[in-house]
């Protein structure tokens, strides 16, 4: 393998890497306050690229992906407000049953509004054909977009969490619902609240990466494994672990394919899933401590 | 005795179904029935994986792929090329070779589909202990991960293996032949004694479930039910039943994909998607978690809709608005225990108003 095309493999597997570290953002998010693991992750991401893809046809890029996030961002809300919030006293068994429904329905309704048809919103900036060259390995300026939107989400996360009122009312809902109740914060709105975020992060991923990777409206389901795999690797309830975990993810898929068949490329990732799950279920980064505390 | 009633009427209705199609001319009916049969086999291994053991399993259609896999590629293998080794000496003396003219009058060799069945069943009960020993150690959500990514990994290397005909699946898979004069294919002909094959295999798959919930399994299922902690402080060997819970569970969908892979005369990829586990699991839910006769009735209801066209295009959607009306709102399942005794209870309260009328109107 020269240099030029170890470089290339690594550019491809930051790339697939962002967008299951948004989709593990998403995870993480939920988990976060509530303890919940939404299936319907995956969807958010795809339903971030079909409407930012439907909404440039009659508008500018930047705006057609704002009201994509928004419109998504709502969506998730909603969900809360009718699937989750009735559903808050049910089993884990329970919880897991519908979230998994409420994916299947996000994904028939996309198959019904758009159709089967692979869609890809046009190049931020340049096209098919430009490529930045960095140490002779030519990339799409798409991948830098990429790259630097996950660091502003991250980042952006982390301050929003950290120093903000709101994020730190949503953290104290993970750490304790009932004492964050008490202090009077009004956890309902906080629940609604992190849905709605992780719904509009994973469609801003959906939306910065469709140029490369295209949307499609079956591709939740298999995001939405990859991001777990993601989640679980980096520790859950870390964003910042999950996205360092979702490029190493990435890269091991990248450079899986010049071994095996593409075919087997998912293999790979499920079963390092496994191995974690079994081997260590705090992830990578995650103390064992702290995850024998919490309840999956 | 009383245990078995219900097996009976069950029996008794198969039976009934049968003469009435025939007599009504509706005998075509009986191909989707059959389906369903099979399909009804996963559903109901997975109520008690599910409701009786507490373990959610999200890779179910994974069994049922390896069961009509197995056979597909195992009993598809032509042995002419081998005449005259040792081998397949040995086969032919055992009479497990079974010879076949195909469409341009050729006479091929296939190895017997019974040597298929063993395989299919000690693979499938095999891949679940794997599967099942770590896996039923992690709690929710891990669990269900974990189950899905087995189902996606057999998806996977199904669709992307030559051996296993890629995306076109395997076809042109012989009948299977259970007893003479009875073949398990797709052969016209042989419509009825399908249907009955098909609903005895659901009748035995009862029987024996029915017997493992009254027996020690049972009780100490339903006791980890309760408490896993408690069971366990208990002295009951939790993991171990769960294990033999999810093993029986894999191989009952191996053994659908076994017979319905015969039945179909080939099998694809789709039957392994993550849909059809899904599929599978809400199944089960709409039936009433921890209950076998719903997981049987809502299989058979769904299945046999969903093979008919009923639902259309809208299918997948049909088993995601189920999925998530039931558990909103009837957590409990559609076909509930309680409903039963409701109307039990609603019957007896009117007759007992019919004795009370006459009654008084005796006295008067």
């Amino acid at each position: 393998m020269s240099g030029e095309q170890f470089l290339q493999y690594i550019f491809a597997g930051i790339t697939v890497g962002s967008i299951y570290a948004f989709v593990a953002i998403g995870y993480n998010i939920i988990y976060n306050t509530t303890g919940i693991i939404n299936f319907a992750q995956g969807e958010f991401v795809m339903l971030g690229g079909m409407i930012a893809y439907t909404f440039s046809g009659f508008m500018p890029l930047l705006p057609a992906i704002v009201s994509a996030v928004l419109i998504t961002a709502l969506v998730g809300g909603i969900i809360e407000n009718v699937f989750i919030r009735r559903m808050r006293k049910t089993s884990v068994m329970g919880m897991i049953v519908i979230t998994i429904g409420i994916s299947i329905l996000l994904r028939e309704a996309a198959l019904y509004i758009w159709d089967e048809q692979i869609r890809a919103l046009s190049f931020f900036t340049g096209s098919e054909v430009s490529s930045v060259n960095i140490f002779g390995a030519r990339i799409s300026p798409q991948v830098l977009w990429v790259l630097g939107v996950t660091v502003v989400i991250v980042s952006g996360l982390f301050f929003f969490l950290k120093y903000t009122l709101t994020g730190q009312a949503m953290r104290a809902c993970s750490e304790n619902p009932r004492a964050a109740k008490l202090c009077g914060i009004r956890t309902d709105k906080m629940v609604n609240l992190s849905f709605m975020l992780s719904a509009g992060i994973g469609a801003l991923g959906g939306c910065v990466v469709s140029p490369l990777t295209q949307t499609h409206y079956a591709m939740g389901s298999d995001l939405a494994i990859k991001g777990f795999t993601v989640a679980i690797l980096g520790g859950l309830g870390n964003p910042i672990a999950a996205v360092a975990a979702g490029l190493l993810l990435g890269l091991i898929e990248a450079f899986s394919i010049s071994i095996l068949p593409m075919a087997f490329k998912d293999v790979i990732a499920i079963v390092i899933l496994l191995v974690i799950l079994v081997a260590k279920p705090s992830g990578l980064f995650g103390s064992s401590q702290a995850s024998s505390l919490k309840d999956y | 005795m009383k245990r078995y009633t219900s097996v009976l009427i069950l029996c008794i209705f198969i039976i009934l179904v049968q003469v009435f199609t025939q007599v009504l001319g509706q005998a075509f009916l009986l191909t989707q029935m059959t389906m369903s049969a099979y399909y009804v086999l996963v559903a109901i291994g997975l109520c008690m994986v599910m409701g009786y053991a507490g373990q959610i399993s999200l890779g179910q259609a994974g069994f049922f792929a390896i069961g009509g896999y197995t056979t597909a590629s195992l009993s598809t293998i032509d042995f002419t090329p081998f005449g005259g080794t040792l081998f397949y000496k040995i086969l032919d003396s055992l009479g497990l070779l079974i010879s076949m003219e195909t469409l341009y009058g050729e006479t091929v060799l296939y190895l017997s589909p019974w040597i298929s069945l063993a395989a299919a069943i000690l693979i499938s009960a095999l891949a679940a202990y794997i599967l099942g020993v770590p896996v039923l150690h992690l709690k929710g959500h891990y669990r269900a991960m974990a189950t899905m990514g087995f189902g996606i990994i057999v998806y996977r290397i199904v669709l992307g293996s030559k051996v296993f005909g890629e995306a076109d699946g395997i076809t042109n898979v012989p009948g299977f032949p259970l007893a003479p004069g009875i073949q398990v294919s797709g052969d016209f002909t042989s419509r009825i004694s399908n249907y009955y094959v098909a609903w005895i295999l659901v009748v035995l798959a009862m029987l024996l479930l029915i017997n493992l919930i009254n027996s020690r399994v049972g009780r100490a299922l339903r006791s980890l039910h309760g408490s896993e902690e408690a069971a366990d402080a208990m002295g009951v060997d939790t993991s171990r039943y769960k294990v033999i819970v999810f093993v029986i569970g894999a191989v009952l969908a191996g053994v659908a994909g076994f017979f319905m892979t015969h039945y179909n005369g080939g099998i694809g990829p789709s039957e392994a998607s993550v849909t059809k586990s899904v599929r599978y699991v809400a199944i089960v839910a709409v039936g009433g978690m921890a209950n076998l006769w719903g997981a049987l009735i809502m299989g058979f209801l769904l299945n046999f809709l969903s093979l008919r066209g009923v639902f259309g295009h809208l299918d997948d959607a049909v088993f995601g608005v189920t999925l998530v009306l039931i558990m909103m709102f009837m957590p409990e399942g559609f076909i509930r225990m309680s409903l039963l005794s409701d109307i039990k209870s609603f019957f007896l309260r009117i007759s007992a108003r019919e004795k009370s009328k006459t009654g008084g109107a005796d006295e008067s």
